[in-house]
């Protein structure tokens, strides 16, 4: 096919004296599915929101549909000439229904019964994208769990009423979705191209990346580096050219003589099978999302019907909601956790505080110059490791992480899984809820979540891909 | 001029200072330089009261997004009226008056947060519900009683070293401590954590209800302190001698520079405030403007000065 | 089982049932036409001035100045509009212009509401005093004629605020615009990404707020026949309180018009209920106090229990 969707010449932004885009060109073809991938901090969220007309360009030049673009691009713009995105952090309106919510992107969905055909539009897409979804049109957003809410929001995006369709950009569209409505998801992105639409698909997740996409666009430090068809990738390559090194981590073996050691935390409240972390362990929570994992975390957490022996710290994964202070310096919130430990006749001992925020930062690689700055001048995958330093600077033995690898870049993650291992060598003890399946293979035992409540325990030999899936969908495949 | 510029938006404080010494330079202006001194040392002794509550309402707001104080009016009352019955004008009944008066506004604050946390009243309405009660238990309490403070007292309240109100003094003491509360202790890092984000403060660690039930007695207490000063100050305690701080706690609040978001406060700034809010008066008072006119004033310039000092910043 | 979240809507209406029930109880000689017409007679000013503040509160601000604005009004209409009623419809129009601006205002320096308004109150107490030092002036007789209507069977002030909570509750909770107002509360930045302006969301907002602050003026005017600025001081905590008696939030775009207006009427009757009581007045404002909190305490139970459910 020929002629572009949309297209991006020399594209720079800059914020104060970050340069988040230095000079991109990019383009979309119509019916294409373009994948782009790329570290944290790469730029790729910067020119997904250029694209969407929800931030300015510095510099560079736009055109849609062949026309370029003067003045500024702005989001009703976009939408008049069919450009939708879907973006990281959710869009909808909480305090709204479903069909309220897609009112909210549709001007023309108003006058006498609109409340009808705004309902009737999202379950039709609903029904086309996700059988069996289980969301109804005048659910509120906010009495929804989170996956859900991501298909209601990715569902509307493929919405038409009056205003075309042509692109649709999914930032990380999988972050809260199960294995199930992931597949679901990628499955109609090729249907959905088949009949034309053009979609651009950011993920971590490379196995999405190279099955749905048609070619490939790698970022690195606010430029493209690689872009090539799909089928001349493979998993390892895409990694090279974002530019981390390839590594297997599934040497690490199991240690001998655990079962000696001391009983960290006991849980007997999730169903038939007890939860139990023994002192140096690390224990890993898998199954679908929203099955009780983080629920299982917080409850070990508040100390509510556990046995828990040791002092707790928690890593987030929603950083926004659960993690990092905003107006806080990057120190600040690497410390606030070990504070208490730090005083001296009641008072902060600001030297020992700023020694080990210093410590910390060196040993997280913390990507900053200065520990004073705002937690929020460091990108997504650095602020997860200024979590991580909160928990592991702290005198907690034990760590409960909530998924808190999402949307953190490969490089980043290595260096977690490394230090977590040697931290538990050191005697700490490790209970990990991951969505990604990967991550399991650094754990000591594995519970699967369903319902609720633990349907099985895997040790690391028994640790199968086949075996989770098999315990998580025991009775929903009917 | 750049870094001037950084180092000014790090410290919004300073603009409450400039504006109260632009006010003032108007005044003495005007007065062709007559009465300086004296105005500054009265408005440091009418702005300590101010001063007082604005910090306990300081730490509420600094709690985050919603909580306020507005039971501090009533308690001011209760805790004057308290503080007068019980000592009855004796020097020897002082201590215990005193200890009276804390102590009711100590039962205030663990009502409040009660209200708050127990009920999950919003707490704009719950400390609003309870200074209803507090106010009628006051008028009850304190009936057509109009009692002289004990001598010791008026004069605390009322005397000046080289010109400078040593209430004035004693209140600078108070900011300091609560400056170092905040900026040095656990409680402080709380009171900033809970009030950016809740859940997030409670999952690095924190007791965020020990937290808040602290700041909401402590604003009590502070009020309390308020009422037993203001109440050596004129002469006794009057039903209606909170009245003005609630409004008052508030504004000085705002234009010290605390977040009303939550999660900064700002402890200079609440000086600032407190005396360009009384400098503001006196500065009206000489140039003769009616009590109608100022009223309208007070209310534009708090207006221009929160539209000058802007509201926070757009997180990216 | 309970359904939890229909008692939750219901609760603003249980609670005003309940205060009713107990006035009859203690003052049975009110359970009349003329006796609900009485107790009732502020409920009209009460409800619009609480719909003016719940406009507000949809976009997460709170009006520390519509009492004293209500107050303005009267006196504005006792006298100019009196006296040359174009100059005063022109002034009324002049002061709901102003409403609009503090809301374009807040909305473009990112201003707290409550600091701003907190400001407001004070010059519209002013100004209010300004133009009517001491109670007086005259209300228009078509004001007072409206005020007096009588309606068969259901008195007036009660017909009146049903109609006015139900016709701002379509508009608000149903109609297609009344979606972009509440989302404009509960996630401005995806309204601004979906290009809507949320500026003039809230200038709209703003607008409705002070349109509605003039009708509970006028219709306050109209019911005491003249005017005094400090006549509806308390409307401010009145508005506030009967928007969150009658199931609204604080942030978050979550409203109920028909609650709110609900949740006034309550406050209004339980003020005429502590009077039949016949408790000291030492006692009258501690107990409006305490009916408050028994009346968020019972909305409180209900929420958590169905948060739990």
């Amino acid at each position: 096919m020929t002629g572009t969707v949309i297209k991006l010449d020399g594209a720079e932004k800059s914020f104060g004296a970050v340069r988040a885009l230095a000079g991109v060109d990019f383009s979309v073809r119509p019916g294409e599915c373009v994948g782009l991938v790329g570290h944290n901090g790469a730029g790729k969220s910067t020119l997904m929101n250029i694209l969407a007309g929800t931030l300015q360009r510095s510099a560079g030049e736009l055109s849609v549909g062949g026309r370029n673009i003067e003045g500024t691009w702005t989001a009703s713009r976009a939408q008049g000439d069919g450009v939708r995105c879907v973006f990281q952090e959710l869009s909808l309106c909480p305090n709204l229904s479903v069909a309220e919510n897609v009112r909210i992107t549709h001007g023309a969905i108003r006058g006498m019964g609109w409340k009808s055909r705004a309902g009737a539009l999202i379950a039709a897409k609903l029904d086309e994208i996700f059988p069996g979804h289980g969301i109804r049109p005048d659910d509120e957003i906010s009495d929804l769990p989170i996956g859900k809410r991501q298909m209601a929001e990715i569902a509307r995006a493929f919405t038409v009423t009056t205003e075309p369709l042509r692109l649709v950009i999914l930032d990380e569209p999988t972050s809260s979705l199960d294995a199930v409505t992931a597949q679901q998801l990628l499955a109609f992105v090729r249907q959905e191209t088949g009949r034309g639409t053009s979609i651009i698909l950011i993920s971590h997740l490379l196995g999405e990346i190279l099955a749905a996409s048609d070619r490939i666009v790698v970022m690195k430090d606010g430029k493209v580096v690689a872009e090539k068809p799909a089928r001349e990738f493979t998993r390892d390559s895409l990694v090279a050219a974002m530019g981390s090194e390839v590594r297997h981590s599934k040497t690490a073996t199991a240690k001998t003589g655990k079962s000696e050691a001391g009983m960290a935390v006991r849980v007997t409240t999730a169903g038939a099978i007890a939860l139990e972390a023994r002192k140096g362990e690390v224990i890993g929570l898998a199954g679908l999302a929203g099955h009780g994992q983080t629920r299982m975390l917080l409850q070990i957490y508040g100390r509510k019907n556990a046995e828990v022996k040791g002092a707790v710290a928690f890593v987030a994964g929603d950083r926004q909601s659960d993690g990092v202070f905003n107006i806080w310096s990057i120190g600040h919130n690497m410390s606030v956790r070990s504070v208490a430990a730090l005083r001296r006749l009641g008072l902060i001992d600001v030297k020992a505080e700023q020694n080990l925020q210093g410590e910390w930062r060196k040993r997280m690689a913390i990507r900053t110059d200065d520990v004073n700055n705002n937690i929020l001048t460091l990108s997504g995958g650095n602020q997860q490791k200024a979590l991580f330093a909160r928990a592991l600077a702290s005198d907690a033995t034990i760590i409960l992480m909530d998924d808190p690898m999402r949307g953190v870049d490969i490089g980043t993650k290595q260096e977690v899984y490394d230090m977590i291992r040697s931290e538990a060598a050191a005697g700490r003890t490790f209970i990990w809820y991951t969505t990604e399946f990967d991550e399991l293979d650094h754990c000591d035992r594995t519970y699967v979540f369903r319902n609720q409540g633990i349907v099985a325990a895997l040790d690391r030999s028994e640790l199968s891909e086949e075996r989770v899936l098999q315990a998580s969908f025991a009775e929903a495949v009917a | 001029m750049k870094n001037l510029a950084a180092a000014l938006s790090g410290k919004p404080w300073i603009w409450s200072f400039v504006a109260a010494a632009l006010v003032w330079l108007a005044t003495i202006t005007y007065t062709g330089g007559q009465g300086g001194g004296a105005i500054l040392s009265a408005a440091l002794s009418f702005a300590t009261f101010t001063i007082i509550v604005g910090l306990g309402q300081m730490l509420v707001i600094t709690t985050g997004p919603g909580n306020v104080d507005l039971s501090i009016p009533a308690t001011i009352t209760l805790s004057g009226v308290v503080a007068m019955k019980v000592m009855d004008t004796e020097t020897s009944r002082l201590l215990i008056g005193v200890v009276a008066a804390l102590a009711a506004s100590f039962v205030v604050g663990c009502f409040n947060f009660g209200l708050i946390r127990l009920l999950r009243i919003p707490p704009i309405i719950a400390t609003l519900s309870s200074s209803f009660l507090v106010l009628s238990t006051a008028i009850s309490y304190g009936r057509g009683l109009r009692i002289k403070p004990p001598p010791p007292l008026a004069e605390f309240a009322t005397m000046r070293m080289l010109g400078i109100p040593v209430v004035a003094l004693f209140v600078l003491l108070l900011t300091i401590a609560i400056a170092v509360l905040l900026s040095r202790t656990l409680y402080g890092r709380s009171v900033s954590a809970v009030g950016q984000n809740m859940r997030a403060a409670w999952l690095a660690g924190f007791n965020v209800d020990r937290t808040r039930f602290s700041t909401y007695v402590l604003s009590a207490l502070l009020a309390g302190v308020c009422g037993i000063v203001l109440s050596g100050f004129s002469g006794g305690a009057a039903l209606n001698m909170g009245e003005e701080f609630l409004l008052a706690s508030i504004a000085v609040v705002v234009i010290g520079g605390t977040s009303v978001a939550g999660g900064r406060a700002s402890v200079p700034g609440i000086w600032g405030a407190a005396i360009f809010m009384y400098l503001l008066v006196t500065m009206l008072n000489t140039f003769g403007a009616s009590a109608v006119i100022r009223l309208v004033l007070t209310g534009l310039i708090i207006i221009v000065v929160i539209v000058i000092a802007g509201g926070e910043k757009e997180q990216r | 089982m309970i359904n939890r979240s229909l008692l939750r809507q219901a609760l603003p209406f249980l609670s005003l049932a309940v205060v009713l029930a107990a006035t009859f109880y203690v003052q049975p000689r009110t359970m009349s036409y003329f006796g609900l017409n009485l107790m009732l007679q502020y409920a009209v000013p009460i409800a619009l001035a609480t719909i003016a503040q719940m406009f507000i509160i949809t976009v997460n601000d709170l009006d520390l100045s519509i009492g004293p604005f209500v107050g303005l009004v009267g006196c504005v209409s006792a006298t100019l509009l009196y006296n040359d009623p174009f100059l005063g419809v022109l002034a009324l129009l002049a002061l709901i212009a102003c409403y609009g601006a503090v809301g374009a205002l807040i909305h473009l320096r990112n201003l707290p509401s409550i600091v701003v308004t907190l400001g407001l109150s004070f010059v519209w107490l002013g100004i209010a005093v300004l133009i009517l030092p001491s109670p007086g002036g005259k209300a228009p007789d078509w004001l007072k004629a409206i005020m007096s209507f009588q309606f068969p069977y259901v008195p007036f002030p009660i017909v009146a605020a049903v109609v006015i909570g139900l016709v701002v509750h379509v508009a608000l909770m149903n109609s297609s615009f009344g979606v972009i107002a509440r989302g404009a509360g509960g996630n401005p930045k995806a309204l601004a990404r979906a290009g809507w302006s949320l500026l003039w969301t809230k200038v709209s907002m703003y607008l409705l707020a002070g349109f509605f602050g003039v009708l509970s003026g006028l219709s306050l005017l109209g019911l005491t026949t003249s005017a005094d600025a400090h006549v509806a001081d308390r409307y401010t905590l009145y508005s506030i309180a009967g928007v969150i008696l009658g199931g609204g939030e604080f942030v978050g775009g979550r409203v109920s018009p028909l609650g709110a207006v609900v949740g006034a009427l309550t406050l209004a009757l339980a003020g005429s209920f502590l009077i039949f009581l016949k408790i000291s007045p030492d006692w009258q404002i501690g107990a409006q106090g305490a009916i408050l909190i028994i009346v968020l305490a019972l909305r409180a139970a209900v929420t958590y229990g169905e948060k739990r459910a």
